[in-house]
């Protein structure tokens, strides 16, 4: 909300010589953030004066208009001016700055040659003044006499606030909220607006127009005040104009700005209708029998049937507190008024609101809550000025509906030190909660019934006093304590796992990403994924049409990463995320509506729970080019399948685990090259070559390798009791065996093993050779004895290493290469 | 020969003298089997002995082990002295340039965020804290409505919040971390002390301060006798431990469903106050909501964006470095080892 800080001087009476500094310090303190403070005329120096137009000379041969203008600015002379605005006549009285004065952006003022005439200054915008963004004329006065001083008749010397409201605090959506807020934080004395306004004078009757609330979910208290003789053709006075703009709204015409003044000074939206097209009596109620209606925006909108209206006996004429009807409006020929003042239902408005994508300076208010007693208060405020500035006449009040009673609150006074963590005296917590407003009624020590305000339907419950008391205090006078957690926390495996996973690869030269889960379809039948990982979530709502899916791996985002890095420059790019994934939409369960005023039962909660789907958390890489790079030293290694399995493997170990090398042909990896890796005969990993068509399709670069590892899904593996370590001579002993190419080397090695007995250390593929000419490949194994007692003889190892190219020849067909 | 003492010291003079001028190891090696070894006078000498009567063995015994201890001193501290000037020589020529750059493999890096939630949730685990985590996609329950965020409240608009399909699934893209501490008030039983860190969604377009998917950091302790003290302590020390020892913090009266009293705090950094995060005493209705008893426990929680908390360490000015994922950027942050 901005406010200016003259319109505040008015109900706080705080000290002239406050800094604008301090002022802010203030609101800042009781919980109003201040986001903006413009000071309007601080870089503006006179002369400013009025004058009025004597002449208007168009000079000719110009592109634009260009008007050579006689002015009286209450000098001997007259001045003459050069000006390329048309929105005046001869007669009006206009704004000119003349030689020797500054506007804002330190332009200077002077008597200059142009268009062939001199001119002796210039007639001014609001723009050029600094006092908004209205460009499109300069200024037409409806007061004031040549010569008088512009700045103060435009009162520019100001200092505007925008000041954040909590949508908690719809009070504090005016003059009068603020001034409370700023005169309690500065503990100086505070006049309420709403209590300056005479409301007897306006007695209710059957003269004006009649009102009923027929829906009463959607209005609790309405006041409509009837006004006749009207004069349509009379301008607002500067002062409500300058008030209402400074306020950041647009001055329109003096039945539109007086409710807008007063809606701005006490918090009350008001509405003016043209009393003259109201047929029989006003009606609040919902849009339950007709289907359009057009705003006096000139929108023709369609209408839910829970849309709430002010209607009268035979049409809608306004969406209730939220915008008024074409048909109805106030216009250059209103001369019967018929102001609304209501108490419309907060929920009901913010519907109407978000139905019509219609955001108010009104419906701002009433869905925040509006003080219900502004009703017969405001449309009583405005009904004064009309007939004093309006040449108005009143002509009657009808009101329906009732000021709902506010509820007491049972509140223990010491529960503000109890919850605060300092000492609170009661009188101090019974002397802030009246600062806000509050009624106390002392029932015994330890119990106070506390009745809050009328505009204060935000406090509901002892917590809620506790925060007013609270942010009067100042929260930061709140000496800190630190609690601690009484249990020994650590981590939890997988959040080891996922620290180790990314250390480790970050290690090896692999930088980390985030990318958003967010994938198309597109990118899904590329990647040529089917069954749960075509399965995604759609949003309801994606920001772009071109990610409207969840991801199913983090594949689709990786790749577009790189493609990214190498769109960069990058001749390498070898990155990881470690991330979650959606799938199984199958899951879908629907819970019912659960209440929140007590812990739901065990059944409901494990139904909330199992309503949300398992989202595994995968680590997945891709790299293109080497991670060993070209150098002096030499070439650098390409990375290619060989090392994305590596990696993947080492990852599944890194926790413990032991895995299995599968052939596989997973897409969208390269049919030949992608290795599926099982733990305890599950996948759990997927690691190779990506296909040359997706890589083609993608615009990545042949070879480009990719890795991902379900860690969600990796068993937790109990600590192991440590191995001894054997201090006996190793004898080592190498086998060349030849054995058909179809034949999985990983299960050459586990026949091997199998076979060579409990004293083998460990086993090393040295060497792989394809080229025999026949489809069969030789493989070279260097397997490690070592017992723990004595020292191996070579008749016992080559035993050992016989049985092994047994079991080999058993499982595997190998022979032994000559 | 006969053995005389002249004639052994003759030997040993020439032994001396030739090991004096050998100049290289070969030279050395030559003296050695001249003068030191089993064919030298010395040793044949000594080979003599044994022709000799007692007395004149112990007399020349002593004369020949003294010159032959004299000449192995001799040859062991010359071959000390070629040795080292050999060494020294070779170790020369094979000098190498060490200020070669040999990068052979990039530097890797941790995604910044990694670092920082590493970071702050070793500090909390410190203080006895657990670390808390749960699913993104949440059931609109647990993320809205025990958290006092009715169905009607604007949160849950579309404009704010994603939603998948089918509506009626009533699942939503987490906004915050909040759903995790739900979930840990059901589950457990206090006193609950926990840190939630989390990657969370809000319909917000890209662009150099927001993104529409952000980490945030939550943190919740419920527990008797729990005050707003107790979160100002805890946020004061968050805050000297992520921004160092001189930030200030201040709290500033907010609003907050999920929270009663509410407030947001600042810190002061660089010369300004920084809008940080949201906090407040939990509201008891979200208590009850997960079955804690507000009359004998009471707790408070806070949540920061991570990304703005890194942005503003770091001065990172653009939110596009954050999310895009260009590897020079975690590279240039390393893997967060101090």
């Amino acid at each position: 909300m901005k406010v200016p800080l003259s319109w505040l001087r008015e109900f706080v009476d705080m000290p002239d010589d406050l800094s604008l500094a301090e002022i802010e310090e203030a609101f800042v303190a009781v919980g109003f953030e201040v986001e903006g403070i413009e000071e309007q005329g601080s870089d503006l120096t006179g002369p400013l004066v009025v004058a009025k137009v004597l002449s208007i000379e168009q000079v000719e041969g110009q592109k634009k208009s260009i008007r050579y203008v006689g002015l009286d600015c209450g000098e001997a002379e007259i001045r003459f001016v050069i000006c390329g605005a048309t929105n005046f006549a001869i007669g009006d009285l206009v704004v000119a700055s003349l030689p020797g004065a500054v506007l804002p952006g330190g332009f200077e003022i002077a008597a200059r040659q142009t268009y062939g005439h001199t001119s002796n200054g210039m007639i001014c915008s609001a723009r050029e003044l600094g006092l908004g963004e209205d460009h499109t004329g300069i200024i037409v006065l409806s007061e004031g006499a040549p010569g008088d001083d512009a700045i103060a008749l435009l009162q520019i010397n100001d200092a505007i606030f925008d000041v954040a409201v909590n949508p908690d605090r719809g009070y504090a959506l005016s003059v009068r909220g603020l001034a409370r807020e700023l005169a309690a934080s500065l503990q100086v004395a505070y006049l309420d607006p709403a209590q300056q306004v005479a409301t007897d004078g306006f007695a209710i009757n059957e003269s004006g127009v009649q009102v009923a609330i027929d829906d009463p979910t959607g209005a609790s208290v309405i006041w409509i005040r009837t006004l006749r003789g009207f004069n349509p053709a009379v301008p607002s006075p500067l002062w409500i104009r300058r008030r209402v703009e400074k306020c950041g709204m647009r001055s329109i015409s003096l039945a539109v700005d007086v409710t807008n003044y007063v809606m701005l000074e006490l918090g009350q939206p008001l509405h003016a209708f043209d009393a003259a097209k109201i047929k029989g009596s006003l009606h609040i109620r919902r849009a339950d029998r007709e289907n359009e209606f057009k705003t006096l925006d000139g929108q023709q909108r369609k209408l839910s049937a829970t849309n709430l209206l002010v209607a009268d006996d035979a049409q809608a004429l306004a969406l209730a507190g939220t915008m008024g009807g074409l048909d109805s409006e106030v216009t250059e020929s209103t001369s019967s008024l018929a102001i609304e003042a209501a108490r419309f239902d907060p929920i009901a408005i913010a519907k109407n609101s978000r139905f019509h994508r219609l955001s108010s300076e009104a419906s701002r208010r009433f869905e925040r809550a509006v003080d219900p007693a502004l009703a017969a208060i405001a449309s009583a405020r405005a009904t004064q000025l009309l007939i004093e500035l309006g040449g108005a006449s009143y002509l009657g009040s009808a009101t329906a509906g009732a000021i709902s009673a506010m509820s007491a609150i049972s509140f223990d006074p010491q529960f503000a030190s109890r919850l605060l963590g300092i000492e609170v005296p009661n009188n101090t917590v019974a002397a802030h909660l009246q600062i806000v407003g509050c009624e106390i009624a002392e029932q015994n020590s330890d119990t106070w019934l506390i009745t809050p305000p009328t505009w204060r339907s935000d406090l509901l419950t002892p917590s809620d006093l506790v925060e007013e008391v609270g942010r009067l205090i100042g929260l930061n006078s709140i000496e800190g304590t630190l609690p601690h957690g009484r249990s020994s926390a650590t981590l939890s495996p997988l959040q080891y796992r996922k620290r180790g996973v990314a250390q480790y690869l970050a290690n090896l030269g692999f930088s980390e990403v985030y990318n958003y889960p967010f994938v198309n379809q597109e990118m899904v039948d590329t990647l040529g994924f089917t069954g749960a990982r075509a399965a995604s979530f759609k949003l309801a709502n994606p920001m772009s049409d071109q990610a409207p899916l969840l991801r199913t791996h983090l594949l689709p985002g990786l790749l577009e990463t790189a493609k990214r890095n190498l769109g960069r420059g990058a001749k390498e790019c070898a990155i990881f995320e470690i991330g979650s994934v959606f799938r199984d939409v199958t899951k879908l369960a629907h819970v019912s509506p659960v209440a929140t005023t007590a812990r739901p039962s065990a059944e409901t909660i494990a139904e909330i729970y199992a309503s949300v789907p398992p989202q595994p958390l995968f680590v997945g890489s891709v790299v293109v080019g080497s991670l060993d790079r070209d150098g002096w030293w030499g070439k650098g290694r390409v990375f290619d399948w060989s090392d994305a399995t590596h990696l993947a493997l080492s990852i599944i170990e890194l926790t413990g685990n032991t895995g299995v090398i599968v052939q596989s042909d997973l897409a969208p990896w390269h049919p030949g090259r992608c290795a599926e890796i099982q733990v305890a005969g599950k996948p759990v990993a997927h690691a190779g070559e990506l296909h040359p068509r997706v890589l083609e399709a993608l615009g990545l670069p042949p070879r480009t390798c990719a890795f991902a590892v379900i860690l969600s899904e990796l068993p937790v593996v109990p600590s192991k009791s440590a191995k001894p370590i054997y201090t006996m001579p190793a004898a080592t002993q190498d086998v060349s065996l030849i054995v058909a190419g179809a034949i999985p080397a990983a299960k050459v090695e586990a026949a091997l093993v199998a076979g060579a007995g409990a004293l083998l250390e460990s086993i090393t593929l040295f060497d792989r050779y394809e080229d025999l000419g026949d489809g069969r490949v030789s493989l070279a194994f260097t397997l490690t004895f070592r017992a723990s007692d004595r020292t191996l003889t070579a008749d016992e190892v080559s035993g050992y290493r016989e049985l092994a190219v047994a079991s080999a020849a058993q499982e595997c067909g190998a022979i032994v290469r000559a | 020969m006969s053995l005389s003492a002249q004639s052994i010291e003759d030997a040993k003079g020439l032994a001396l003298q030739a090991i004096a001028g050998a100049n290289s190891l070969d030279t050395l090696k030559e003296v050695k089997l001249a003068h030191v070894g089993d064919k030298s006078p010395i040793a044949r000498a000594n080979q003599q002995l044994g022709t000799l009567t007692p007395e004149e063995r112990a007399n020349f015994g002593k004369i020949i082990g003294q010159a032959k201890n004299a000449v192995t001193l001799a040859f062991e501290a010359r071959t000390q002295i070629l040795e080292s000037e050999r060494d020294a020589r070779v170790l020369v020529e094979e000098r190498v340039d060490v200020s070669i750059p040999a990068r052979r493999t990039p530097k890797g890096g941790l995604h910044p965020l990694t670092i920082l939630t590493n970071e702050i949730c070793d500090l909390f685990l410190g203080m006895g804290y657990r670390v808390a985590e749960g699913p993104e996609l949440e059931a609109e329950w647990l993320n809205f409505d025990a958290l006092n965020l009715p169905a009607d409240h604007p949160a849950r608009t579309m404009q704010d919040t994603f939603f998948v399909e089918p509506l009626d699934s009533h699942l939503v893209l987490r906004t915050h971390t909040s759903p995790v501490q739900v979930r840990t008030m059901l589950e457990e039983k206090p006193p609950i002390y926990v840190i939630c860190p989390g990657r969370t969604y809000r319909a917000d377009e890209l662009d150099a301060t927001h993104t529409p998917v952000f980490s945030q950091v939550e943190g919740l302790v419920i527990d008797k006798g729990i005050t707003m003290a107790d979160l100002k302590g805890t946020l004061d020390h968050f805050a000297r431990s992520i921004f160092g020892p001189e930030v200030k913090t201040r709290l500033r009266s907010s609003f907050f469903p999920f929270t009663e009293p509410s407030a947001e705090v600042d810190f002061f950094f660089n010369g300004r106050w920084i809008e940080w995060g949201g906090c407040g005493m939990v509201n008891p209705k979200v208590l009850v909501a997960c079955g804690i008893d507000p009359d004998v426990y009471s707790g408070f929680a806070f949540g920061m964006g991570l990304e703005r908390t890194l942005m503003v360490r770091h001065g990172i000015t653009d939110m596009h470095d954050i999310v895009e994922g260009d590897q020079r950027f975690s590279q240039s942050f390393g893997t967060g080892v101090k």
